[in-house]
C-alpha cells in the first residue's frame, strides 16, 4: 500500500489554509488537496475589509496567496486538483488505528488517518431559462472578473446580501447604471454594505422583484423579464449584464452518503468540536456553517478542525513534535 | 507562457496551427486560479497545442472581437479559426477533453 499519510484536507480557502497551517505547525505533514476553485470565495472578492490584523484592507486574493504561504512554509503539501471521489468506509487498517480513509484525484488514490472537509460553498444559480445559455455572455458568477466588459451598460444584480451589496457597489465603477433585484423588501446585508450601495446614485432598486428569464439576442444578454411578487406585474429591463449574487450552497456532493448531511447538504459537527459522524473525519468552514459564512469564522473552524484531527490521530500513533520544538 | 496582443494576435494566433488563447485580467482571481492549469496543459500537448496568455484588459479589441464578455475565457484556434470556447474555471481534464477532438 501506498504511503499512509496522517492527515488530508479536502479544499483550501480560510477554513483549508488555516487547518494546514496548524497541522504543518504540529509536525503532521498534511497534504492540502486544494481543488481546482484553490483560494476559495475570496478569490472572486475585492477588498477585505472585515479580516482583523490588516487595518487598511486586504485584496480576497492576496490574503489567499499569503495563508497559503504561511502554511507552505511549516511544510504543508499541496495539490491543485479536484478530488473525485473519497471512501471513508472499511479500509485497510494499521495496527490500532481505526479505519484509513481514501481519497481519489482521478485515478490516484491517497490514504490518511484524518481528513478536514473544508470545501467551501459553490454559486448558487437563478435556475432560469437563459441563464445557463448566456453564462460568459452577459450572464456572470463574478462581479470582479467580469464588471470591465460592461463599461457604460446598463445592468442588474439579482440578491439582497452583503456579496449583492458588495457586487452592484463595484460595478457601479464601470456601468451606466446598477439595478439590483431582490425578492423582499428589505435586504438582509449588513447596514454597512447597505448604505454603500444605496447611496450611490448609479443603484436603482426594484423590490420584491424576481428575474424570471434572462432575454437573449445573438447569443448575448439583452434584457431581463422580472415579476413583482406584490403586484404580479411582468416587465422587461433593458440592459446586458445580470450579476447572480443570491447566495451560496454547501459543496457537499463528494460527500453524499459517507458523511452525515443536514436538510441543506451542511456538513453535520458534533458542535463545538469539528467532529462528524466518522471518525477521524473533520469539517470546518462554508461546508459547516449555516450561519455566520466568514472569513474569519472560517479560519477558526479550520484552527479546531487542525486540533480536533492531531488529538484524533496522537490516540493511537505517537506523533512527531511540533515543527521548532526542539529549539525550545 | 507565450503572449498575444491586438497588435501581434493575427501573427501569433492566426498564423498558428493550433493555439490556444487563455483571456485573463490581473484584477480576475479565477484568473490567476487557472494559470497553473493552463501550464500543466502545455506541457501535457507540447506539439499539439499552443497556449498563448492575453490580457483582455490591456487588449480590448481582441476581446471584443470575439465576444469575449467574462473572464476565464479560454478559445482554441485551429488554422486561425475560433473552434472551441470555454468559459469559467475548470479542472485540467475537462479543458483537455474539450480540446481533444480539434487537436492532432
Amino acid at each position: 500500500m501506498d504511503e499512509v499519510r496522517n492527515l488530508i484536507i479536502i479544499g483550501s480557502g480560510p477554513a483549508g489554509y488555516t487547518a494546514a497551517l496548524y497541522a504543518a505547525r504540529a509536525n503532521l505533514k498534511p497534504l492540502a488537496i486544494e481543488g481546482v476553485q484553490s483560494g476559495g470565495a475570496l478569490m472572486t472578492t475585492t477588498e477585505v475589509e472585515n479580516f482583523p490584523g490588516h487595518p487598511d484592507g486586504v485584496m480576497g486574493p492576496e490574503l489567499m496567496d499569503n495563508m497559503r504561504k504561511q502554511a507552505e512554509r511549516f511544510g504543508a503539501e499541496f495539490i491543485t486538483d479536484d478530488v473525485s471521489r473519497v471512501d471513508f468506509g472499511e479500509r485497510p487498517t494499521e495496527a490500532g488505528a481505526e479505519g484509513l480513509k481514501t481519497v481519489y484525484v482521478g485515478e490516484t488514490e491517497y490514504f490518511a488517518r484524518a481528513v478536514i472537509l473544508a470545501t467551501g460553498s459553490a454559486w448558487r444559480p437563478l435556475g432560469v431559462p437563459g441563464e445557463r445559455e448566456m453564462l460568459g455572455h452577459g450572464v456572470s458568477s463574478c462581479a470582479t472578473c467580469d464588471g470591465f466588459f460592461f463599461r457604460n451598460q446598463h445592468i442588474i444584480v439579482v440578491g439582497g446580501g452583503d456579496s449583492a451589496m458588495e457586487e452592484a457597489t463595484f460595478l457601479t465603477r464601470f456601468a451606466a447604471s446598477v439595478t439590483i433585484v431582490h425578492r423582499r423588501d428589505s435586504f438582509r446585508a449588513s447596514k454597512v454594505m447597505q448604505v454603500r450601495a444605496l447611496n450611490n446614485p448609479k443603484v436603482k432598486i426594484e423590490w420584491d422583484s424576481v428575474v424570471e428569464e434572462i432575454v437573449g439576442e445573438d447569443g448575448k444578454v439583452a434584457g431581463a423579464r422580472v415579476r413583482n411578487l406584490k403586484t404580479g406585474d411582468t416587465k422587461v429591463l433593458d440592459m446586458t449584464g445580470v450579476f447572480v449574487a443570491i447566495g451560496h450552497d454547501p459543496r457537499s456532493e463528494l460527500f453524499q452518503g459517507q458523511i452525515e448531511l443536514d436538510a441543506g447538504g451542511y456538513v453535520k459537527v458534533d458542535s463545538p468540536s469539528t467532529r462528524t459522524n466518522i471518525p477521524g473525519v473533520f469539517a470546518a468552514g462554508d461546508l459547516v456553517d449555516h450561519t455566520y459564512r466568514q472569513a474569519i469564522t472560517a479560519a477558526g473552524t479550520g484552527c479546531a478542525a487542525a486540533l480536533d484531527a492531531e488529538r484524533f490521530i496522537a490516540s493511537f500513533i505517537e506523533l512527531p513534535l511540533p515543527v521548532g520544538a526542539a529549539r525550545w | 507562457m507565450n503572449t498575444a496582443t491586438d497588435g501581434d494576435f493575427e501573427s501569433v494566433v492566426l498564423g498558428g496551427k493550433a493555439v490556444l488563447v487563455d483571456f485573463w485580467a490581473a484584477w480576475c482571481g479565477p484568473c490567476r486560479q487557472l494559470a497553473p492549469v493552463l501550464e500543466a496543459l502545455q506541457t501535457e500537448l507540447a506539439g499539439r497545442v499552443t497556449v498563448v496568455k492575453l490580457n483582455a484588459d490591456e487588449n480590448p479589441e481582441t476581446a471584443s472581437r470575439y465576444d469575449v464578455s467574462g473572464l476565464p475565457t479560454v478559445i482554441l484556434f485551429v488554422d486561425g479559426e475560433p473552434v472551441q470556447r470555454i468559459h469559467g474555471l475548470k479542472p485540467k481534464g475537462a479543458l483537455r477533453a474539450a480540446l481533444e477532438p480539434w487537436i492532432s
